[in-house]
């Protein structure tokens, strides 16, 4: 059941996208997200379509493992589409009662829709294709400049690698303590709003006692093994550019000129 | 009562890359009041068979029926099924929350919606039956020890008055006399109550003295299936998965061959005891 979320979670195999260097995925993830709020036009969206497409077919992750995640904030794309759908004020095509929705607010709900969609998908193949470490990794080399400014970047990529780490053991935890508690007669889906939340008491306190024993162990192996934080740590696997990461690069600039130029300052 | 398993099979993260097929074409009839033990390698499907029995994972394909009614069909009552067979976890730790061990203890009961005083009256007999001190009774369930955890966690279970106890590797970390303990207490469960027990073990020395019947899981599929005295004649097979017969059966064998007259079907030591007696014309 816990098992559908996928947002956020590796696919293993292997691909042109899953061996490039994780660097050039976070800063083309990064760019994606951005040109989508640049578009201003139809061909925009058409143009970060192909884009989006042609990724997802380079990845070898089957569309439909990659859109099974997006059950999960499907509420949430409905929520964003009923706001925009009611609150945009315009020319009405239909009203009742005291709400109206308009021209504007019809136009403004698919675009959003859109803009959310591929905006999850983008940042999903990332995560799709990028083992947890290697992003971490990639995460502290793109940063690394704030070290300047006193930003923590080791540290912080070194809990959000922790962090990331511990999602699928969690929820592997939260699916047999699920088991064990129904195995005695638990009900985790029915009832009222208060019950249901009276309900998951037998299955947070196990949960987070064993997540607590769990920081407590890593924190015990780490400090065995002398870790001190990022001062004059290097790396096994240090990142290297890679021929096929120079020419991600030129993809990426010329996805971005060509959606510049078509979607926002040719056809306005 | 009993419980029927039909052509079972099941995959976990069908769909995926990581698609991995648990069981494969499982076959299995357990009638009422049989004590079995269900014997595998790590990962040859163990846990992953017995939550079939109790509607907790559904098969890929396949049927799983209990008293002759399929277990799958819309109105088929789960809740009563998982108060009927039920299940104790490989790891206490896993179902354990309440503040004190009788408040935890009254979860399963009250879940079934039995008023008040029959869910603490239930709570108190289970904490009997499995040998629990009082004086531990309102003490937290996270500050004792693996083989009382363990005891408090079967208490949940039994609470419930199962027809059919399941238990998944009981004896896990506990040291021999825990390991006895706990192996007698659910012998005499089985003796008193006349209740079906499924004992998962690794260890074929576990369950040898006790069981009637033993189930081995290799790889998903149930590789062999019968009487222990039956299922140890086997005892080169079982060593090619794995396993290993009980230390009896290695000692009769050797006597055997020594050129002993001994019947190398012994399985409990006192069984071997008397053979051997036998044999020296002691008795
Ligand atoms: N939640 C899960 N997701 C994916 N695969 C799983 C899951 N649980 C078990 N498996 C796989 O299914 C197979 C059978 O696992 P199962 O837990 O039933 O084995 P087991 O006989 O109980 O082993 P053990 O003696 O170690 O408890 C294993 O190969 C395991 O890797
Ligand atoms: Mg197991």
């Amino acid at each position: 059941m816990l098992r559908d979320i996928t947002l956020g979670q590796y696919y293993r195999t292997d691909s042109a996208i899953h061996r490039l260097d994780p660097r050039v995925k976070l800063i083309a993830t990064f760019a994606f997200i951005i040109s989508l709020f640049l578009v201003k036009n139809l061909w925009g969206y058409v143009i970060a379509a192909v884009f989006l497409g042609s990724c997802i077919y380079l990845s070898n992750v089957p569309v439909k493992f990659m859109f099974r995640g997006m059950k999960t904030i499907f509420f949430l794309l409905i929520i964003t589409m009923i706001f925009n759908l009611v609150l945009t004020p315009g020319e009405p095509i239909v009203s009742f009662w005291k709400i109206s929705i308009t021209y504007e607010g019809l136009k403004l709900a698919v675009l959003m829709a859109i803009r959310l969609v591929f905006l999850i998908t983008g940042s999903s193949i990332m995560t799709l294709t990028t083992t947890p470490n290697n992003l971490t990794d990639g995460l502290e080399s793109v940063l690394k400049p704030l070290k300047v400014v006193h930003v923590p970047v080791h540290e912080i990529a070194m809990m959000m690698s922790i962090a990331l780490r511990f999602i699928p053991i969690l929820l592997e935890e939260t699916d047999k303590i699920m088991k064990a508690q129904m195995a005695r007669g638990a009900d985790f889906e029915s009832g009222s709003l208060l019950n249901r939340a009276k309900s998951l008491v037998p299955l947070l306190v196990p949960l987070f006692i064993s997540a607590f024993r769990r920081a407590l162990d890593l924190a015990m192996a780490m400090e065995a093994r002398c870790y001190r934080g990022g001062e004059g740590r290097t790396k096994m696997k240090p990142l290297i550019y890679r021929r096929s990461d120079y020419i991600a690069y030129i993809v990426l600039i010329i996805y971005l000129v060509v959606i510049i130029v078509f979607g926002r300052l040719l056809f306005r | 009562m009993s419980i029927i398993l039909d052509h079972v099979n099941y995959i976990y993260d069908e769909d995926t890359a990581m698609a991995h097929a648990a069981l494969i074409d499982v076959n299995l009839e357990i009638p009422k009041g049989q004590f079995i033990g269900l014997i595998g390698h790590t990962g040859s499907g163990k846990s992953t068979l017995i939550q079939h029995m109790n509607g907790l994972v559904k098969p890929t394909s396949g049927n799983v029926y209990f008293d002759g009614k399929d277990i799958y069909d819309s109105d088929f009552d789960k809740k009563a099924l998982r108060a009927k067979v039920g299940l104790v976890f490989q790891y206490p730790e896993h179902q354990l929350f309440e503040m004190d061990c009788f408040k935890d203890v009254c979860f399963g009961p009250r879940n079934l919606g039995l008023p008040q005083k029959e869910v603490e009256l239930r709570a108190y007999e289970a904490l009997k039956q499995v040998g629990f001190d009082d004086a531990y009774f309102y003490q937290s369930p996270f500050d004792l020890s693996g083989g009382q955890k363990r005891r408090v966690a079967i208490a949940g279970v039994l609470a419930m008055k199962p027809e059919v106890l399941i238990l998944d590797e009981p004896t896990a970390g506990l040291d021999p006399k825990g390991r006895e303990d706990i192996l007698n207490l659910i012998a005499k469960l089985h003796d008193e109550m006349g209740i079906t027990v499924i004992l998962v073990s690794h260890s074929m020395d576990d369950v040898a003295d006790y069981v009637q019947r033993i189930i081995v899981m290799n790889k998903g599929r149930v590789f062999l299936d019968g009487e222990p005295k039956e299922v140890f004649r086997h005892y080169k097979e079982l060593e090619g998965i794995g396993l290993a017969a009980p230390a009896v059966t290695y000692v009769m064998q050797e006597l055997k061959e020594a050129g002993f007259d001994v019947d190398t079907e012994a399985t409990t030591i006192a069984e071997a005891k008397n053979e051997i007696l036998k044999v020296f014309g002691k008795c």
